[in-house]
């Protein structure tokens, strides 16, 4: 479990990054911050691993207070998925995805036998592990970010902006890779991201963050698209636009559900198992 | 070609000679200006001083610093240890600061990323931003390499036998074959110098060739 208690965040200058926020993230779920740039999303994240130091407030995992942790071994027991996969140009994928096993202490060779394994686990061939990371597509290069975060089997994982650099469709794809790994491996995520859908479409719980990373909403995306807690959230989820206001229509004797446009977007499921032949 | 034929083994053991003068500056100064480069290029306070303080040693002439030198440090005039002291300071007067622009090119987000996974300030060197400088400092290496190995024929002037030597004498002997035989040779150490630094870069670098390919 991550718990924010009351944590600031306050620069040199008097920039209020955070003012005041206090969250908790259950143990096992995934927990997506949501909010334009300069809502203090990223650094909320950095809080955690104490990339950045709260001005005040705290912030525990498992009840200790992580001030109490030395940053290294602290960082090392955390995977972070990076935009970008923020992967290090220099080194191979093998020693990519082994980064923190190595720098633990173990052995080059095991840690890069293991990495081939993580590979497979994110869906890529153990023959891109020779590669550099210039060498892959976007997509390969965010897994191969969640491979090295998966290495030191962290209980927790922070994610910032993991997929925002690629195209619509391989995002949707590596969304639904990640929503099938943490079926079944459970781990505790904190995700961050500008993109309402993504935050729908992996966050058990959903947290809408004004600037000064003030709580706007916290829900499930069920909750907060049938309700949104006022204009702020209701202008951020789209409520009212096109795209989330379906109606339905009967084509043929099916119902289909259509946008605002008249755009079909699917159809009705008990419609669509009557039609099947 | 009678005179360097008479002359090969006075011109092999002057050969010789350079080489022992031109690369143990270039390793000092390369040793010397990775971490004052890493301390200028990360620290507001050090930066001006040690740029522009390393910087004003190649304004001073070459011959009054072979004559300071021994006043300082108490070698003698005439001994290699002069010349690679002298040497030393004009590589650091260019590699400080080819250092310091190495380390600043190192990207922020990959620093973060290291960061992020758990480096500690010594793994973050050495791992991380070391590599990750190596194309911007080879590049300044290279220019020390080849300028060292020229400014090594100054010594001669003063006494220090290299393959400067040959155009002292050359000159005063009026052997036209000399000088000529002195500043081929001292091109070619300098080609082969560099072609070295390239050599070693490659294979200390091999992310480069693969993602240029």
């Amino acid at each position: 479990m991550i718990e924010f208690d009351a944590v600031r965040k306050e620069y040199a200058g008097g920039t209020v990054a955070v003012a005041d926020f206090s969250l908790r993230v259950p143990t096992h779920s995934v927990v997506a911050l949501v909010g334009s740039s300069g809502s203090g999303k990223t650094t909320l994240l950095r809080m955690v691993n104490r990339m950045v130091e709260p001005t005040a407030g705290a912030v525990r995992i498992d009840g200790v207070d992580v001030r109490s942790i030395d940053a290294v071994p602290l960082r090392r027991s955390i995977g972070y998925v990076l935009q970008a996969g923020g992967l290090l140009p220099h080194r191979t994928v093998a020693d990519n995805v082994a980064t923190v096993p190595v720098l633990a202490g173990r052995s080059r060779r095991e840690a890069r036998s293991d990495a081939l394994g993580l590979l497979e686990r994110v869906g890529l061939d153990p023959a891109l592990a020779d590669r550099y990371p210039a060498q892959l597509s976007g997509g390969q290069q965010q897994r191969v970010g969640v491979a090295r975060a998966l290495a030191a089997d962290p209980s927790i994982l922070l994610m910032d902006e993991p997929f925002g650099a690629v195209d619509p469709i391989v995002r949707e794809q590596l969304q639904a890779e990640l929503r099938a790994l943490q079926a079944e491996l459970g781990k505790t995520v904190l995700f961050v991201t500008h993109d309402i859908d993504e935050a729908f479409a992996l966050g058990d719980e959903v947290i809408v963050l004004r600037e000064g990373a003030e709580i706007a909403q916290r829900g499930t995306p069920t909750e907060i698209l049938a309700s949104p807690a006022d204009d702020f959230v209701a202008s951020f989820v789209g409520a009212g636009t096109a795209r989330r206001t379906l109606r339905i229509r009967e084509v043929d004797g099916r119902r289909v559900v259509v946008d605002g446009d008249d755009r079909p977007t699917g159809v009705l499921e008990a419609d669509a198992r009557e039609g099947a032949p | 070609m009678t005179w360097l034929s008479q002359n090969l083994h006075i011109v092999w053991g002057l050969l010789a000679d350079h080489l022992l003068l031109s690369v143990p500056p270039i390793l000092l100064s390369l040793v010397i200006s990775v971490p004052l480069g890493r301390l200028a290029a990360g620290s507001r306070r050090w930066r001006t001083p040690l740029l522009t303080g390393t910087g004003l040693l190649y304004a001073i002439p070459s011959l009054p610093l072979f004559i300071i030198i021994p006043a300082i440090t108490g070698f003698a005039l005439r001994s290699p240890a002069t010349i690679i002291t002298a040497l030393t300071l004009y590589g650091c007067a260019l590699l400080v600061r080819g250092a310091a622009d190495a380390f600043a090119s190192v990207p922020e987000d990959v620093r973060l990323a290291a960061e992020a996974t758990g480096h500690s300030r010594w793994a973050m060197f050495w791992r991380v931003e070391l590599p990750l400088a190596g194309p911007v400092l080879l590049a300044s290496l290279r220019v020390v390499a080849v300028s060292t190995v020229s400014l090594v024929t100054v010594g001669a002037v003063i006494g220090i036998s290299s393959l400067g030597t040959l155009f002292t004498d050359g000159f005063q002997r009026g052997i036209e074959a000399s000088i000529l035989t002195g500043i081929v040779l001292t091109a070619a150490v300098a080609f082969a110098l560099d072609g070295l630094c390239v050599l070693a870069g490659r294979v200390a670098m091999p992310w480069r060739r693969a993602v240029a390919a």
